[in-house]
């Protein structure tokens, strides 16, 4: 790409980022409609907190299309990879003591973070996302501090954590379709499902995320 | 020029940016970090945009979470295919 | 509506099922799921039917998920227009779900079925969704699962490829999402119901640059010149099933899109951008046919004609008007091409592994060989070439009367153009065909059940011509 293009390319983007400002500055103030009906029906929604209440029930479906996401790339990876050839050694990195000991120690703090983050995510920020995220970090630490191999080829188990979260949701989702719509809570029950809904959800998060690095750990070996 | 302003001209600034890089970048890893910045440019424009007279809106941010762990897994392919492409020349390890 | 009626009604099933056997397929192991898919697909096809007789007989429904309703809830909208595609997409893919078991019982895979379940989930969600930030998310799902049928496999053309067509869909992606940004900022709503009547004639600047930005990330996925640098290699170089379901049905779901988003939310804005967009349509017709006549190799062919093909859904913009007939014309071109592109891909397949070569040239002598398999690739071409009584032809005619109607007879020009072109480019294949064999040549038996399924496909697109009077009364009928 030469020089006259890389220009008329990065001039055009000016262009348009001048024209999206000056549209931004023109727009008046917002009216307010959509939180107020947040606030409104929070009460039905079986959770104290807004955001948890739009993600996990007002827009739940758009969360459940995530999951499918996530598990998603993580399929992707594996079918990128090649074929069954060669043996390929899982990488193993001989951490020193200072990190073996510190992820021994961190680990079942942030597995207890964790929890506390999906239980905290009815009342204040929080929920099955962030747990999971936390999750997959104790993961990728205790692989870098040489405590947990990198993922092959994965068993039955681990498929089944994977895919779990997601068939779980799906199951309440169709479940509830007695109600009437797809994913439609009974009120006084909705609390209780979205808790089970994100337990399953924090465990397959928690190991997709994992597994998003320690698949690629797996056919790495050192750079 | 309210703090919600702010955000959504900078998120508008990330995206240009990001979206001129994608364009002219050649090396993989440069045009995958240039589309987090459209990403994340896109998701500041959301919530700062919706917030621009100072009050809080959950929606936008439910879909910026939404839209962060897209991105993440997008990312997480990309770089895979990226690694794959590179490691290619060298045969597989 | 009664617990057993809401139990029963095919719209969420249509979601709630592809994502279930895809997420079983996984869980059954490396190269398993392949039943699971047949039969899922036939249980879906069937939905699919009852959903289009509710529709013909009821109109247009809605589906408020959630129970609570746009603007707070995500809507789902059954409309002829989503019908149809729906259709499209489960009548394509359930013999390409026969003709890749056989497939794949000749070349090995680890993720197919999980893929391709998501994949026809994603495409399921996309028709039926009528939420702009819900159709971001379904537009992710369905780039992850294209981009992961494409790199199936691993080989470094086909990840190449796949990198590519992944850069270009996320870039595409990130401007549509900055474009729903826009939109929430201005009008507080994502639903497409609801921001139709906000948006009137006269919408501010960020209003414009919204729809731009969304129109051209749209435009991008549907490899519309001159965005169709992608396509051909991702489509040209992976598995003929995955190629199949790509040009059939991935770059259709984000034309649809574009035709929603023109017709439901923004009509004046679309109305500017339609003489660009005829313009690039007819461009790629002609670039992508040449592109096709001039390439040695079947798939690359085959995927050329897919970058030609989608241009003719572009002319219909220009002609948007009351009577409808451009709409009736696109849609009924996105089907029929749908099922030629799936059956000739699927063709291309079959003579691939005949022969073992994937050149125009090895091609000598495989008439003998594989006959139902030379037919369906005909028969897809008639299609193509737009000849009757096929849905091709059915397609271009009503585009012809459209464009005669508005007077605007250069695009008659280019229609006829475009036909004689693909026909070009078929006769070379079948000429080719239909050669004597050399001496040394060596053909390898292929499953019959994939070259049957070649020709279901084929003749699909053909009978839709003969049918295509109940199409149109979906599309009347249905309208929201």
């Amino acid at each position: 790409m030469n020089t006259a293009v890389r220009l008329g390319v990065i001039l055009s983007a000016l262009a348009l980022g001048a024209a999206l400002a000056s549209a931004i500055l023109d727009l008046p103030m917002p009216g307010r409609e959509l939180p107020g009906a947040v606030v409104a029906n929070l009460a039905d929604s079986g959770v104290a907190h807004p955001v948890t209440a739009v993600l996990l029930n007002f827009r739940g479906y758009d969360t459940l299309l995530e999951v499918a996401v996530l598990l998603l790339a993580l399929l992707g990876i594996w079918a990128a990879s090649p074929g069954q050839g060669g043996a390929v050694a899982s990488a193993v990195y001989p951490a020193g003591p200072v990190l073996q000991t510190l992820a021994r120690l961190a680990v079942p703090l942030m597995i207890l973070t964790a929890g506390y983050l999906l239980w905290a995510g009815a009342h204040r920020p929080g929920g099955a996302f962030q747990a999971g995220a936390v999750l997959a970090a104790a993961a990728v630490l205790l692989h870098l501090a040489g405590l947990l191999p990198a993922w092959a080829s994965p068993g039955f188990l681990l498929r089944l954590g994977l895919v779990g979260g997601l068939l779980a949701f799906l199951a309440v989702a169709a479940a509830v379709l007695g109600q009437g719509a797809l994913l439609r809570y009974p009120a006084d029950h909705a609390g209780a499902l979205i808790l089970l809904i994100e337990a399953g959800l924090t465990i397959s998060l928690g190991l997709i995320l994992a597994g998003l690095f320690l698949v690629l750990a797996h056919r790495g070996g050192r750079p | 020029m309210t703090p919600g302003l702010i955000y959504a001209l900078a998120g508008v600034a990330l995206f240009v940016l990001g979206l001129a890089g994608v364009v002219v970048l050649n090396q993989a890893l440069r045009r995958i970090l240039a589309f987090n910045l459209m990403g994340s440019g896109a998701f500041l424009t959301l919530v700062g945009l919706a917030q621009r007279d100072g009050g809080v809106d959950p929606v936008p941010q439910a879909m910026v979470l939404t839209g962060i762990v897209v991105a993440v897994a997008a990312t997480a392919l990309a770089l895979a295919l990226a690694r794959r492409l590179a490691q290619g020349g060298h045969g597989d390890g | 509506m009664g617990m057993a009626e809401a139990f029963l009604d095919p719209l969420p099933w249509l979601i709630v099922l592809p994502l279930a056997w895809a997420a079983l397929a996984f869980l059954g192991g490396p190269g398993r799921g392949g039943h699971l898919a047949v039969t899922g697909l036939v249980v879906q096809l069937a939905l699919a039917l009852a959903l289009a007789g509710q529709v013909l007989e009821n109109g247009a429904r809605t589906h408020a998920v959630g129970g609570w309703g746009a603007p707070l809830g995500i809507d789902l909208l059954a409309d002829g227009l989503a019908v149809a595609m729906l259709l499209l997409a489960q009548v394509v893919a359930l013999p390409l779900a026969v003709y890749a078991r056989a497939y794949f019982s000749e070349v090995a895979q680890t993720a197919f079925w999980p893929l391709a379940g998501f994949l026809i989930a994603a495409l399921n969600a996309l028709f039926l969704s009528a939420d702009l930030f819900n159709l971001y998310v379904t537009l992710e799902l369905l780039s992850l699962a294209a981009v992961g049928l494409v790199a199936l496999g691993g080989k470094p053309m086909q990840v190449a490829a796949a990198l590519r067509y992944l850069l270009v869909s996320l870039t595409a992606s990130a401007a549509y999402l900055m474009g729903v940004a826009l939109i929430y900022g201005t009008y507080g709503t994502v639903s497409i119901a609801t921001l139709a009547p906000l948006i009137g004639a006269d919408p501010p600047l960020a209003a414009w640059l919204a729809a731009g930005l969304m129109l051209t990330g749209l435009l991008a996925k549907t490899a519309l010149f001159p965005f169709h640098f992608w396509l051909p290699p991702a489509h040209g170089g992976a598995a003929a099933p995955v190629s199949a379901l790509l040009s059939a049905l991935v770059v259709k779901a984000s034309f649809y899109l574009v035709l929603r988003l023109a017709l439901d939310v923004f009509p004046a804005l679309a109305a500017h951008a339609a003489p660009i967009l005829g313009v690039l349509g007819a461009a790629a017709i002609l670039w992508g046919s040449w592109q096709a006549l001039r390439t040695p190799h079947i798939k690359m062919l085959v995927a050329w004609s897919t970058v030609a093909q989608l241009g003719y859904l572009f002319l219909v913009f220009p002609l948007l008007a009351p009577d409808g007939l451009a709409l009736q014309a696109g849609v009924m071109q996105a089907i029929a091409h749908g099922l030629a592109k799936a059956a000739m891909f699927a063709a291309a397949g079959v003579l691939m592994l005949a022969t073992g070569r994937d050149t125009l040239a090895g091609l000598a002598g495989v008439a003998g060989r594989v006959p139902v398999t030379l037919f369906a690739f005909g028969l897809a071409g008639v299609t193509l070439m737009g000849l009757p009584p096929s849905g091709g032809f059915l397609a271009k005619w009503l585009l012809i009367e459209a464009a005669l109607s508005h007077g605007q007879w250069p695009w008659v020009v280019v229609v006829i153009g475009g036909g004689l072109l693909a026909a070009a480019y078929v006769f070379k294949v079948l000429r080719q065909a239909f050669l004597l064999a050399p001496e040394d040549s060596h053909f390898h038996p292929v499953p019959r059940s994939m070259e049957w399924a070649a020709f279901v496909l084929a003749a699909a697109s053909v009978v839709l011509g003969l049918r295509g009077v109940e199409l149109m009364a979906l599309l009347a009928k249905g309208a929201a």
